[in-house]
């Protein structure tokens, strides 16, 4: 019953039931930029996974991103309905995902950070190459989109970034997610308790990719279009890390709220023009500096102190 | 034991190399159900090498490590771990925001993917062995939260969780106090009961003594000696690794300048790595001009000691340099007034050339104060200009140790402090090391702190000594002294 008691799940709680009844009391503008936000959290989570989990340092979320993104828009240009390219996209992204293990089980540290970087240059470089198919820095045109109505795309952003948040988290708290903590924090001592290390990271790369990739080949359609700035750039990456730790590393649910926090304000401080990505880049240091653990991190502190 | 017990655990012709150097040599033993195996050695002897190799954290260039009757060697860790073996760290890094409970439960998992919660039974029985290692009550508190005893007994709880047949425990009785160390002693009898093979890994025979009925003594990766631990404490080589040889005293009475002011001052000084003790109320003081020797065994709180006057770790207390106060001052300030400390690490950089690293050592001097530093070091170790263009890392381990105290002699420093200068080498290098810090004390007026765990090395230059053991001092003397007063003790 002490969960009762605390502020947490009742605020997370009024939350959910404020996006949940979105659609009745805003806009379609604000819809959009909540739905957008929704693909980015999941985006967060995902990354939440392998960084707060797993303890891989990866900077290459985008590469299994944009991996989805590009190939469920491929797929659409050759015929494909919508339902068989996301499924197409998280295939990829997946075996994208095992590539970029690959290092991690050989590199320690900064050199798999450093590998994981290189692989989304690649990937940015291979876009640019091939344009006559991937519409190189334009973006690929999908002739396909998940619906032209606001609200529609809002409740399949709010149902993805649900359904994830439920798999992720409960992941997160089951016996695997115990076990992916215990070779992040030191790989000798979880194969000393007989866990076959390699096998759950890959298992930690393989389930991160596939929600990368969904949430990648997801807002491909949502938007009309797959794009070097929405699903591969090195930016995105900095604003998925960003969020994860202003939300809390190691919370999953941090870096739903983190991700969220992020795109909403970078658009309420968008009469700010230049200065808007200055102000937020500004918080995130404050808060990266004075509170590490971030925003969950610090509700679990304080709670342990008391 | 009339009746022949077939071993748990068989280790025969155990080999490692890494790169040139040898560090495990056809090293073997056996370890019966119920039994205790103290396998110790000095620093740099090669012993934690065999317990990696034993839980396959190393992989061995050649030798059989059998496990009832099976060969594990070089399988991966972690099915060497589910085929029987379990081990003890010395550092626990339990997960920091789950319970106590939930990190016991940790070991109890099976290596599964799929299975996604925990069995019903493994809560019950986590929460038998919390109890049965001292922790029920502190169950569902969060590791940060608990002192250091409660997190090596956490350790011991996720061994004993997976009821290992062969269990490794590294240093076992490392930060603990005497009470907490009889309750450990307990727990490790408890694993001999329920008819465990047990291998304790420790520096001396001193702290294992007690519980071992067999103990296998290493140095430079070679066993040196093996039987009861009465048998190795008094065996010779043994006693030539830890104390050295015949113990020889040369003080200088013309030092007797006790009325002085000391040059360097400690007085209390307690530090702590986490919840761990690593000095108590140490006080020590250096005169001008004096040679003073801290002996104590590996673990006994020299480094921290020597760290806490360099300025590199915080304690309490005070230390005075000169008369004026060392606390909260930054490290290089320290090394710029005239301490100067040579790490038991060494710290060569290794890619430079020998040349190079001297040079980087004098880099503050003037030029011509420099060429007659250099050429003044290069006097005191020949060996050096011979190899002057040599890069470093190609060097014997005796030459590197020689580099590093010349390149912290380019310093000029007004206290020299030496850091097990001995660690690793062989005994005839000992002699040349031996030799050059005696010239050093005959023909300079230099200070040296020097600490060691071989005595026979520390004690013939030293002016006056002090025993650490266990994070404290326990004796101070003169080296003529030592031998009559603490020589039998000491091991």
């Amino acid at each position: 019953m002490t969960l009762l008691r605390r502020p947490g799940p009742w605020i997370g709680l009024l939350l959910v039931l404020l996006a949940a009844t979105a659609p009745g009391w805003l806009g379609a503008y604000y819809l959009g930029v909540l739905s957008t936000a929704y693909y980015f959290g999941v985006f967060a989570m995902s990354w939440d996974l392998l960084f707060g989990f797993a303890g891989e340092v990866n900077f290459g979320p985008t590469f299994m991103i944009g991996t989805g993104a590009y190939a469920a828009g491929l797929m659409n240009n050759a015929g494909f309905g919508i339902p068989l390219c996301i499924a197409g996209g998280a295939a990829a992204a997946v075996v994208g995902g095992l590539i970029l293990a690959l290092p991690a089980l050989r590199l320690r540290g900064p050199y798999f950070g450093l590998v994981t970087l290189v692989a989304v240059l690649l990937l940015l470089d291979c876009i640019v190459i091939f344009a006559g198919v991937t519409g190189g820095e334009i973006g690929m045109m999908v002739p396909s989109i998940l619906s032209v109505s606001a609200v529609t795309n809002y409740w399949y952003a709010f149902g993805f970034l649900a359904i994830s948040a439920v798999i992720l988290f409960g992941l997160s708290r089951s016996s695997l997610g115990l076990i992916l903590q215990a070779t992040g924090q030191d790989r000798i001592g979880a194969a000393a308790l007989g866990f076959n290390v390699t096998k759950h990271k890959l298992a930690a790369f393989c389930i991160s990719a596939l929600f990368s990739g969904v949430a990648g080949a997801m807002i491909t359609f949502y938007e009309g279009i797959a794009s070097v700035d929405t699903v591969v750039s090195l930016a995105l990456t900095v604003q998925i890390v960003i969020a994860v730790v202003f939300g809390g590393r190691r919370t999953i649910v941090g870096a739903i709220i983190g991700g969220i926090f992020l795109i909403l304000f970078n658009e309420l401080l968008r009469p700010l023009g230049q200065l808007n990505s200055l102000v937020v880049s500004g918080i995130a240091l404050v808060v990266i500096i004075f509170f590490p653990d971030g925003a969950l991190g610090w509700m679990f502190h304080s709670r342990d102190e008391s | 034991m009339m009746l022949a017990t077939a071993p748990t655990l068989d280790v025969s012709g155990l080999t490692k190399r890494f790169g040139g150097l040898i560090a495990v040599k056809e090293i073997g033993f056996t370890i019966a159900p119920g039994e205790i195996l103290g396998l110790i050695g000095p620093n740099g002897s090669g012993k934690s090498t065999v317990m990696k190799l034993i839980m396959g954290i190393e992989r061995p260039d050649a030798g059989t490590v059998k496990l009832a009757g099976t060969d594990i060697a070089g399988w991966p860790t972690h099915r060497i771990a589910r085929q029987g073996v379990g081990m003890v760290f010395q550092h626990s890094r339990p997960l920091p925001r789950q319970t106590v409970l939930e990190n016991i439960k940790l070991a109890l998992l099976p290596d599964s993917l799929f299975r996604l919660a925990a069995e019903p039974h493994v809560d019950h029985r986590a929460r038998e062995i919390a109890e049965r290692v001292g922790l029920g009550a502190v169950m569902h508190r969060r590791p940060p939260t608990l002192p250091f005893a409660d997190l090596r007994r956490l350790e011991m709880a996720k061994a004993l969780a997976r009821n290992p047949k062969v269990v490794l425990v590294d240093e076992p009785f490392a930060g603990l106090t005497s009470g907490e160390v009889a309750v450990f002693s307990e727990l490790i009898e408890g694993f001999r009961r329920e008819g465990h093979a047990v291998l304790l890994v420790d520096h001396n025979v001193k702290s294992v003594a007690a519980m071992v009925d067999r103990v296998l003594a290493m140095y430079l990766g070679q066993r040196i000696a093996e039987g009861t631990a009465e048998e190795v404490m008094r065996d010779e080589t043994v006693r030539r690794v830890y104390i050295g040889g015949k113990i020889e005293a040369h003080p200088r009475k013309e030092l007797d300048n006790k009325g002085g002011e000391a040059l360097l001052d400690v007085r209390g000084v307690d530090v702590f790595y986490g919840k761990a003790r690593a000095l108590q109320e140490v006080s020590l003081h250096v005169n001008t001009g004096e040679f003073v020797s801290v002996v104590g065994l590996n673990g006994a709180g020299k480094t921290t000691l020597f760290n806490a006057i360099s300025g590199l770790v915080p304690f309490a207390g005070d230390i005075h340099w000169s008369g004026n106060s060392l606390n909260g001052r930054d490290p290089a300030r320290i090394a710029r007034e005239g301490i100067v400390q040579c790490p038991e690490t060494r710290e060569l950089f290794g890619d430079m050339s020998v040349r190079e690293n001297l040079d980087l050592g004098g880099q503050h001097l003037p030029r011509a104060h420099r060429e007659e530093q250099l050429n003044w070091l290069l006097d005191l170790f020949p060996i050096l200009r011979e190899r002057q263009h040599q890069q470093a890392v190609t060097l014997s381990g005796g030459e590197q140790q020689m580099l590093a105290i010349a390149r912290a002699l380019m310093m000029r420093p007004k206290l020299l402090i030496l850091d097990e200068p001995t660690l690793g080498l062989a005994p005839v290098i000992l002699e040349q090391l031996s030799n050059a810090l005696g010239r050093l004390r005959e023909t300079t007026p230099i200070t040296v702190l020097l600490g060691e765990q071989n005595v026979t090395f520390a004690l013939p230059h030293a002016d006056r000594v002090y025993v650490l053991e266990h994070a404290r001092v326990v004796w101070e003397g003169d080296p003529e002294r030592f031998a009559a007063e603490m020589g039998a003790g000491y091991l």
